[in-house]
């Protein structure tokens, strides 16, 4: 158990740089999904489902889904926004 | 700012934070040492005084329930903000419908289609489980909601964007959305009708581990769940509005 608690403290401590070196947007929101899932299992191992189950539903799911919205939103502007300047 | 002095100025701060970190954490107590009182005091008491044996949402649903009201009210009004930006623009997109044709027509493999397919029922099943055992087991109608509103989103991955439009453009995710809600609220003020405090568990409290025990926690839950579920399906429709209307355009 003492183990398995430091490899996913390590775990957490290793992916969470890798949310912030990434620095294309779409491939960030994938890697903070992983982020997200990694960070439940750091609290289920820690004994506490119910966050982690937030967890996963919160940070593994719905915010990488409202970013990638979000971006699908913003291009589609910047898309439009060219095409007006071009008329 | 040139990227060499932001290096230097983030190496120091970086230290400067590594440092005060370690000084912070050698004083932690060690892992399990819990000297909060009410904490203990709760998970003696709550199986017995409430019937629920997931004590975190006997916490979160009764005995801290007016926080949770608020925070259920957070989180609606940030949808209706959503939805108040990304209200439909009107006359703008008409004359642009035309260009954008060539954009997002990735092909959908058959394996994704079929599988994404046949995890809906699941997920829904599961979504509503989750919502309804939250008195008993971990999870609860935050959760739960969730996972339901996830539900429509495979949906629409899996191509099948007709359906998607039918389920979020439903009346029900909107009535879902206010009547859970609206629900929270007047779990809270029956109370008052029977002479108690607001959001006072009036509701009989069955047996322990029973479906229907716990009283208001059971319903609160199922009511979050709701609320939750209408929520998020709004959020995701008032998103992917324009990129529904186009793909359902294109399949005529």
């Amino acid at each position: 158990m003492r183990l398995l608690q430091w490899v996913i403290l390590l775990l957490v401590a290793g992916v969470a740089p890798a949310v912030v070196l990434s620095r294309d947007p779409k491939s960030q929101v994938v890697t903070l999904s992983f982020y997200g899932l990694i960070c439940a299992l750091m609290f289920f191992i820690f004994q506490a489902p119910d966050v982690a189950l937030s967890q996963i539903t919160i940070g593994a799911v719905m915010l990488p889904l409202m970013i990638m919205l979000a971006l699908t939103k913003m291009r589609r502007q910047n898309l439009r926004r060219e095409r007006e300047g071009k008329k | 700012m040139s990227s060499r002095t932001r290096t230097v100025f983030f190496l120091c701060s970086a230290a400067a934070l590594a440092f005060v970190f370690a000084w912070g954490i050698r004083d932690l107590p060690p892992l399990g040492d819990y000297r909060g009182p009410y904490g203990n005091a709760v998970t003696q008491v709550a199986v017995y005084e409430r019937h629920a044996t997931d004590v975190v949402n006997a916490i979160n649903y009764d005995y801290r329930a007016f926080d949770t009201l608020g925070e259920e009210f957070i989180f609606f009004a940030s949808v209706l903000g959503v939805l108040l930006l990304f209200r439909p623009a009107g006359e703008e997109d008409k004359d642009g419908k035309r260009e954008t044709k060539s954009e997002d027509t990735l092909p959908i493999s058959d394996t994704l289609r079929v599988s994404m397919q046949a995890m809906v029922g699941i997920m829904i099943v599961f979504g509503v489980y989750i919502a309804t055992h939250g008195q008993l087991t971990p999870g609860g109608g935050f959760q739960g909601g969730v996972i339901l509103a996830s539900a429509p989103l495979v949906v629409y991955l899996s191509g099948n964007v007709k359906t998607f439009e039918a389920i979020v453009s439903s009346p029900l995710v909107k009535l879902a959305e206010c009547g859970g809600a609206a629900g929270y609220a007047a779990i809270g003020t029956a109370a008052l009708l029977f002479g108690a405090h607001f959001l006072t568990n009036i509701v009989p409290l069955g047996t322990t581990g029973d479906l229907f025990s716990s009283g208001t926690i059971a319903v609160i839950s199922a009511v979050v769940g709701m609320e939750i579920a209408g929520g998020f399906v709004l959020l995701m429709q008032s998103y992917l509005r324009e990129i529904i209307e186009e793909r359902l355009k294109r399949e005529q």
